[in-house]
């Protein structure tokens, strides 16, 4: 148990796991930072990303790594409309609202997806879900790999559209001082939907990623997505480079949980690291003060 | 002059890189209105927050009937008897006046018709009378900084904290507020007020300290003080009092 | 007394309800209804009069389940103080989680976040844990007797129920005329100008907490008491948190009869749904979803709150009272 290859090659993949993660989570954290709110319908959004690729592959025939560049445009949109057409007029600008609002479309999509599809698991097979690449010390899987890259690369291309973007330094504006970038002549309505959909489509691709190794079935979203809070608040609310280095922390912590202390318990474990900080630290390693 | 009830001892903080008081002393003696006056950004209300204990200072204390409250949270302020109101009008939106003014009664009376009682004998007081059940959203601006006012009387504060309780007011508002203000000096409540409306700091005022840069850079009685150049230089820019026929302050 | 009297009238058109129904479907229906209006209840004093909106009251509703069964099942305790003692470990799990939140200054939402991390790490644990009975749950023996809490007939159940929700809304009415109520309310509306105020929010948001946790934890004891099962997704699941803060909202937030008048809208309306789809899984909670968002959207202060304000534009529409109230200084 102790042999530091394991230990090792445990570190690794808790690496490559937690790029997903990260992935999930950047969603969460844009949303909090720009509109001050915690996503809840988070969950929902990504079970239902799970399922479009599932049946983008069965339907459609495309390998999850194509379909994401179908599905993140379409997330997009549909995020943006969900912004701007329900969640913001609904709400009425008040935050304690937009939290139930956002729970209650939670509620409404996990159920609705478990409504027509049932609560079956469903997998798809495609022929690099077990390869692996061997490292010498251990072997890393494939799809894990792609994965880690893929969250790279989403990454550079969010902060090429905050840094040199009109939209994306209209959301910095928003993010840091909305009444004053609302008298600047910045359509807040608009930035909000803009954000809330560049974080669903973040989700749409972490659910292609996910896929080839991963199961589907209304419920799954919730459960990551409450790794993906624990992320957000580890990292900072509302810090992009936190909840990168915070995805790879609990990525680690859950495969050396996992070794040590089993499937469930690794999940409680997860959760009281949540609970912990946001007693002790609630604005977390990057964050600013709540 | 009398005796002084709040006494604050060469306090100083930062936020972060800046420093937002430094080293500022003031007093506000018993029973009469003192203000506290300077340039924008000068640290009056990052003082205030000090004094009514929602900031703790990096250094100084704040002495209260000659007991050190430095630190002190700001209900057991609240309960020793100083009251502030905020500079950005913060009235509980969803309630009516009445109930507004309630939450101060209940300070120091538990029982709910005694606590009404005082609500409306105080609502009355600052002329809310006629808008007691109305909510409180629907006042205009002058009828919420009475409101602000009646709140904190509810508590029967022995020291009154006016955050720029005339900001945003017509001539004619301030007018009719400013009785109101006397008035509770008339009835042995000690105020400090932060100020801009000058007209009002030299008609209420008694003892004027200035605030600049986060420094007390002049303290006396309000003809005193608008005379001095360093003041003048304060509000109005390096040079302005030679410009207006002061002398150079440096 | 006048105070708690329209409380004595509905009471007792309710208590009346077994006297002229017989249908088992209905009484089983009422009991329901009844049981998740306690629970709301119970989020509702912390909620909807102090504005602090907690996502996982599961949490207090499984831990009184769970304590009255376990106690009864395990260690023999006899049922009426297992329910007490359930009871008091929604409390002291109010003040746990109350403690460690507020002193925090944790608000808006972080506090929602960490009370549904509470109520999901007490479902992981009750869901493995033997002294639960993990994943199999634990199952009350039947006893048809006064004394092990269980009735012959709906029908005492329902005033069991009742009876509980009955002292739900004289607690809620208390609140609202008390002190303490006063305060919760300024805290809720807002928290820095009631601290300048002398209020201590801290420990006014912590005893709200404590009584929240408790009534909600006595929906939770009946529920054993009732349907003599539970397991984790039931005790600690989202459903229920859902339920607990769907009922307020939708009846009112901050009012006496909300949780009452929600649940049995909300109740109602996932029998309609099942009577015109069909018994398909999920589809009542997609149906609570749907009314969460429209009534946020349309009546953000509930039906009560909607009769509130209807009434009130009606008012202001009588001949003037006074003309001069509406201009000059305001």
């Amino acid at each position: 148990m102790l042999d530091p290859g394991i230990l090792f090659a445990g570190v690794l993949n808790g690496l490559l796991a937690g790029g997903v993660y990260v992935l999930v989570a950047v969603g969460l954290t844009l949303i909090y930072g720009v509109l001050h709110i915690i996503n809840f319908a988070h969950g929902a959004l990504l079970s239902a990303a799970l399922f479009a690729a599932f049946f983008a592959f069965r339907l459609l025939g495309l390998d999850p790594y194509v379909a994401a560049f179908l599905l993140a445009p379409a997330f997009f949109i549909f995020g943006y409309a969900l912004q701007r057409f329900v969640i913001g007029p609904a709400s009425h600008g008040d935050d304690r609202n937009m939290l139930l609002v956002t729970l209650g479309l939670a509620v409404v999509i996990e159920n609705a997806l478990l409504y027509v599809f049932r609560a079956d698991t469903r997998t798809i097979e495609v022929p690099y879900a077990y390869q692996t690449i061997d490292v010498g010390v251990t072997f890393l899987a494939v799809p894990r790999l792609v994965g880690f890259a893929a969250v790279f690369g989403v990454a550079l291309a969010l902060w090429l559209i905050m840094s040199f973007t009109d939209v994306g330094r209209a959301i910095r504006a928003v993010a840091k001082e909305k009444l004053g970038a609302e008298l600047a002549g910045i359509d807040v309505a608009h930035i909000y939907a803009v954000t809330f959909g560049l974080g669903t489509a973040c989700i749409a691709i972490a659910a292609c990623l996910l896929i080839p190794t991963y199961y589907v079935n209304p419920t799954v979203g919730e459960a990551f997505v409450l790794v993906a809070f624990t992320i957000v608040v580890l990292g900072g609310m509302g810090s992009v480079p936190g909840a990168l280095i915070g995805g790879l922390l609990i990525g680690v912590v859950e495969s050396l949980s996992g070794l040590f202390l089993g499937e469930s318990l690794g999940q409680i474990g997860i959760f009281l690291i949540f609970i912990a900080v946001l007693l002790v630290r609630p604005s977390g390693l990057f964050g600013a003060r709540a | 002059m009398a005796k002084s009830l709040l006494v604050v001892e060469r306090v100083t903080h930062r936020f972060g890189g800046l420093l937002a008081v430094n080293a500022a002393s003031l007093a506000a003696p018993e029973g009469h209105i003192t203000a506290l006056i300077g340039p924008n950004g000068a640290g009056k209300t990052t003082l205030f927050s000090i004094i009514s204990g929602f900031l703790m200072p990096r250094e100084g204390s704040v002495l209260y009937a000659d007991e050190d409250i430095t630190g002190e949270p700001p209900h057991k302020l609240a309960r020793r008897g100083i009251a502030r109101t905020f500079q950005i009008v913060q009235p509980f939106a969803g309630l009516s006046v009445r109930d507004n003014i309630l939450v101060g009664a209940h300070l120091h009376h538990r029982a709910r018709h005694r606590a009404l009682a005082i609500a409306e004998q105080v609502g009355y007081g600052v002329g809310l009378g006629d808008m007691l059940d109305r909510p409180a959203d629907t006042l205009t601006i002058a009828g919420r900084k009475r409101l602000e006012l009646a709140r904190a009387l509810a508590t029967e504060p022995k020291l009154l904290l006016l955050d720029e309780v005339l900001a945003g007011l017509n001539p004619s508002e301030i007018r009719d507020i400013v009785p109101i203000i006397r008035n509770f000096c008339r009835r042995g409540i000690t105020i400090m007020m932060i100020e801009h409306v000058m007209q009002a700091v030299m008609s209420l005022a008694e003892l004027v300290f200035v605030l600049a840069e986060g420094r007390v850079i002049a303290e006396g009685r309000p003809a005193q003080v608008a005379a001095n150049p360093a003041v003048v230089e304060a509000y109005l820019g390096h040079g302005a009092a030679a410009k207006l026929g002061g002398a150079h302050v440096r | 007394m006048r105070a708690l009297a329209p409380i004595f009238v509905v009471v007792a058109a309710l208590a009346a309800v077994p006297l002229v129904v017989s249908s088992n479907v209905v009484l089983n229906f009422l009991v329901v209804a009844l049981l998740i209006a306690l629970a709301g209840q119970g989020w509702n004093i912390l909620g909807g009069y102090g504005g602090q909106y907690s996502f996982g009251h599961a949490a207090f509703f499984g831990t009184g389940a769970y304590v009255t069964a376990v106690l009864q099942v395990r260690y023999g305790v006899n049922a009426w103080p297992a329910f007490a003692a359930g009871i008091a470990a929604g409390a002291a799990l109010g003040a746990l989680i109350g403690a460690l939140t507020f002193r925090s200054g944790l608000r808006g939402s972080y506090f929602a976040l960490v009370t549904l991390a509470f109520a999901e790490v007490l479902r992981i644990v009750a869901s493995v844990a033997p002294i639960t009975g993990a994943g199999v749950g634990t199952l009350v023996k039947l006893d048809l007797r006064v004394e092990a809490m269980q009735f012959q007939g709906r029908a005492i159940f329902y005033w069991v129920i009742l009876a509980l929700v009955a002292a739900s809304l004289v607690i809620a009415r208390l609140i609202e005329r008390s002190r303490f109520g006063v305060w919760l309310v300024a805290v809720r509306e807002n928290e820095d100008a009631a601290r300048a105020l002398g209020v201590d929010a801290t420990q006014v948001k912590l005893a709200a907490m404590v009584i929240s946790g408790a009534v909600t934890a006595a929906a939770g004891c009946f529920y054993v008491q009732y349907f003599l099962f539970i397991d984790a997704p039931i005790a600690y699941g989202a459903w229920i948190s859902v339920e607990a803060l769907l009922t307020p909202i939708i009846g009112g937030v901050g009012t006496v009869f909300g949780p009452l008048l929600g649940a049995l809208v909300v109740k109602s309306l996932g029998e309609a749904a099942k009577l015109i789809t069909g018994d398909a899984p999920g589809l009542d909670l997609i149906v609570y979803g749907v009314v969460l968002v429209l009534v946020i959207w349309i009546m953000p202060r509930g039906l009560i709150g909607g009769l509130a304000q209807a009434r009130n534009r009606l008012r202001r529409r009588a001949p003037a009272a006074a003309p001069s109230a509406e201009a000059g200084h305001g």
